[in-house]
């Protein structure tokens, strides 16, 4: 059997008397869909934060493949192959979407230690970036500075800087969170065209949602593992129930 | 359906975003007006062209990067050393010189990038200014070197390419000055709309996304102080060598606050913003050099709370007309 | 042998208070907001000049003209408030930074124009310039009163932090601004009282300083460096660190002063950029 695409053993990380993250273990194959749920302050985000190395581990170890990447800065693991989307938009506002986009192109490309020649000679980063545009949807609105575009808009464009970094390993942290409902589809089908190569962890509170798209779906509450396993099995679950899915579901 | 684009346009788009507007030409044509215009005054427009220079450099990480220095002269205060002491011991050809002055700037700017890297906000504006003042006290110290308050004699600057003497009516010193201006500003175009300048326009904008696409954020700004400390340093090389004098106030926290007023009141993030801002700056204050220091420093501080509050984007950030068309470079 | 060394840190002691009033203002409404504020120091030159108008012009004691100093520029302050720092709580550092530095600019032009560019003597009861001896050491009257007038503060601004509603506020605040925000603390008008008060202190301070440094318009920046100092290396909103990082500043500036006069104001600055790269949110600092 092949290493899962991203795994976490024994994470911990607390602040101070308060622990976020209790002896986290998780282990996501390549080409999982899965989803992450609890409710809030559960610890969802800080474990995206954890895998994805702007918080550092108490003790535990986070592996990408075979790789050991507890020690490894946020860009370094951007480039072995991990991104995420955040769940408050983290976007540039005065850069237009093309812009944004191709420079994630360029970074990864090593593109950006060039200082002599003009963004636009680059035709294969930028074709790459307009491709990433047009699949998502956003090309017709791409020259726009993204601080003008609707907020649905701004979602995808979360998720076109993650997928123009070539991951092996996605994290979404609540892709349409706030997103109103005649865009939400929008964001769902660039969920669902998502490659079966990436390996898909997102953190989701609308259960339509989360058993539309997740073969696997892993609880969390109060910084711990809950529990885990099929939709069907996480559904029947009495804790669970009582725990988080007797709840309102969010907008 | 979205509409579909040919794929022909992004490219010849982000083409178009760099492309000389007529504005520009004209500006670049306009400094050549003083050498017919205005022949009394060539000395002042190389003083122009250098603080120009200056908030040029500082542009690049204030405006671009988004590093807030107060201690910039620092680096402008080295060059202008390097090229004094380079005259004084001998070697007065200009161009040489300005290379060899820029170099040190650069090296000083480079060694101090490591450190300024590593931080942020507060930390990093105190860490600016601690080296500034640090630097003017070491240079007031060191008096045997630099002449301490009496500053730097004996500099003599030889004719420039052997053929033009800096004679007392400037016309060879704005030439000098504004031909290295106009060549380094060329450079600075074309570094701002590279993959590199895409990526400090993303440091600037958002500096945790740009970790998250796995860019190198502090390296990044390290080049790019270095290459704003070595301009800097050209700045500072050319006021030794056109004025043939170097003072301790070329290091002093007030011109690190001035150059900091000249980019602000033209707009920072706008290439040509600091040249603006410069040239209104350094006219106004000839004008004004009747005034007591008092006055100057008043309209000033009354300035700067202007451009904060009313026009956060300086002089060419409000001028409502060009802002369609004048589209961050 | 003994004696020297003590006066150096006594008097650097003394120094370090007048630091700690010039600064716990600046520490805790940074603290609160990450709001620079480089006009500080001019509140501070404003409660300088009230107190020389005041007991040389007017003949007021010294006494009375302090807590006058004290109101003035706390009022002020509430002016400058309302008016401009309110907009740009959210702004960038470079704003801040910009504004901050024109209202200090335009302070010192209008101080320069009033009072002129020299230094201001304060004219104070004799028995203030007297020393006392105490132990076998000849300790001076007014820095005894100084370092008495900084730790009563002290105490009473710690009791306040520790048992006061508000004190627990801007613990609150400064601690999490956006939870804090979240339970229903207005910060914002924590931030402004505490502003007020900070001002004041430093009011407060610049008339206590006249006697130990002197008065003239440039005070407003070179003690806003120092401010600066004592602020970054303590730690943001903390008013132990910044009682520490004011003492160690104040003994080691005396001290350099004293015993290796060739270094200058080179020590401090070295000091200060060796504890931010160690520690670049300070000795006590949280962010």
């Amino acid at each position: 059997m092949s290493a899962p695409a991203l795994s976490a053993r024994g994470l911990q990380k607390s602040f101070g008397s308060l622990v976020v993250a209790r002896d986290i273990e998780l282990a996501l194959p390549v080409g999982a869909r899965y989803a992450l749920i609890g409710p809030n302050g559960a610890g969802k985000t800080t474990l995206i934060n954890l895998m994805t190395g702007i918080l550092a581990p108490n003790a535990g170890q986070i592996l990408l493949g075979d790789e050991d990447i507890t020690a490894l800065m946020p860009q370094e693991r951007v480039q072995r192959g991990i991104a995420r989307t955040f769940q408050i938009n983290t976007l540039f506002p005065g850069l237009n979407a093309l812009e944004a986009v191709t420079l994630a192109v360029a970074e990864r490309r090593g593109l950006t230690r060039r200082f002599w020649q003009n963004v636009a000679d680059n035709k294969e980063a930028i074709d790459e970036a307009h491709d990433i545009l047009v699949k998502l949807q956003l090309d017709d609105c791409c020259y726009q500075p993204t601080r003008e575009l609707p907020y649905g808009r701004q979602r995808l464009l979360e998720i076109a800087l993650a997928l123009a970094t070539r991951p092996k390993v996605l994290l979404l942290d609540e892709p349409a969170a706030g997103v109103p409902q005649d865009e939400s589809a929008d964001i769902f089908e660039a969920v669902a065209g998502l490659s079966r190569d990436l390996a898909l962890l997102f953190v989701e509170h609308d259960m339509h949602v989360v058993f539309r798209f997740a073969s696997h779906i892993i609880v969390m509450v109060a910084g711990a593992m809950y529990t885990e396993g099929s939709p069907a099995e996480v559904a029947a679950h009495p804790g669970v129930r009582d725990v988080y899915l007797g709840t309102r579901k969010h907008g | 359906m979205a509409l579909t684009q040919n794929l022909q346009s992004p490219q010849l788009y982000l083409q178009s975003l760099s492309r000389w507007r007529p504005a520009e030409i004209a500006f670049w044509l306009a400094t050549l007006l003083p050498f017919v215009l205005a022949p009394n005054y060539l000395s002042l427009a190389s003083q122009i062209a250098i603080a120009a220079l200056f908030a040029l450099s500082l542009d690049l990480i204030l405006g671009y990067a988004g590093i807030v220095s107060l201690g910039h002269a620092a680096f402008f205060g080295i060059g202008a050393y390097s090229a004094g002491l380079i005259s004084r011991f001998g070697w007065g050809e200009p161009l040489t010189g300005l290379l060899l002055s820029t170099l040190a700037a650069g090296l000083v700017g480079y060694a101090t990038s490591f450190i300024i890297a590593r931080f942020r906000h507060l930390a990093l504006i105190m860490l600016t200014l601690g080296f500034g003042l640090l630097l003017a006290e070491l240079a007031n110290s060191a008096g045997w070197l630099t002449g301490g308050i009496d500053g730097l004699q004996g500099i003599h600057t030889w004719r420039l390419l052997g053929l033009f003497n800096f004679g007392l009516f400037g016309t060879t010193a704005y030439a000098y000055a504004l031909a290295v201006l106009f060549f380094v500003f060329l450079g600075t175009r074309r570094l701002i709309h590279s993959p590199f300048g895409l990526a400090l326009r993303g440091i600037r904008e958002n500096w945790v996304r740009m970790s998250a696409i796995g860019a190198p954020n502090r390296a990044h700004i390290r080049t790019i102080y270095t290459i704003a400390a070595a301009l800097a340093g050209i700045a500072g090389a050319l006021l030794a060598q056109t004025t043939e004098t170097v003072s301790l106030d070329s290091l002093g926290f007030e011109r690190s606050a001035e150059v900091l007023v000249m980019l602000v009141l033209g707009g920072a993030g706008r290439l040509y913003g600091g040249l603006v801002g410069a040239t209104i700056f350094m006219v106004a204050r000839d004008q004004f050099s009747g005034i007591a220091p008092e006055y100057w420093y008043f309209w000033i501080g009354i300035l700067l709370i202007f451009v904060v509050i009313l026009l956060p984007n300086g002089v060419l950030g409000g001028l409502p007309n060009l802002i369609a068309r004048w589209r961050r470079p | 042998m003994l004696s020297p060394v003590v006066g150096v840190l006594f008097d650097g002691f003394a120094y370090g208070m007048l630091l700690f009033l010039l600064s716990v203002g600046q520490s805790v409404t940074l603290g609160l907001m990450n709001f620079i504020n480089l006009a500080h120091c001019a509140f501070a030159m404003l409660g300088g000049y009230v107190t020389v108008t005041l007991v040389n012009g007017h003949g007021w004691p010294f006494f009375a003209a302090l807590p006058c100093a004290f109101i003035v520029s706390a009022v002020t302050s509430i002016g400058f408030e309302r008016a401009l720092y309110r907009r740009l709580y959210r702004a960038s550092d470079l704003d801040q930074v910009l504004l901050t530095i024109g209202i200090t600019f335009t302070a010192v032009a209008v101080a320069a124009y009033i009072f002129t560019t020299a230094q201001q003597p304060l004219q104070l009861p004799s028995y203030l310039r007297q020393s006392v001896e105490v132990l076998g050491l000849r300790l001076a009257i007014y820095r005894l009163i100084l370092i008495a007038i900084s730790l009563i503060i002290t105490c009473v601004l710690v009791a306040a932090l520790e048992h006061t509603r508000f004190g627990a506020q801007i613990r609150a605040a400064v601690d999490n601004e956006r939870m804090a925000r979240g339970l229903g603390i207005d910060v914002d008008r924590t931030f402004a009282i505490t502003f007020a008060l900070g001002s004041g202190l430093a009011g407060l301070g610049g008339g206590l300083a006249i006697e130990i440094v002197g008065l003239d318009p440039s005070f407003a920046f070179t003690y806003l460096v120092y401010v600066l100092i004592v602020v970054s290396v303590g730690g943001l909103g903390s008013i132990r660190g910044t009682f520490a990082a004011a003492a160690v500043l104040g003994i080691s500036d005396i001290a350099g002063k004293y015993y290796v006069p060739q270094l200058g104001a080179f020590l401090i600055y070295l000091v200060m950029i060796s504890l931010l790269m160690w520690r670049p949110t300070g000795l006590f600092g949280r962010r």
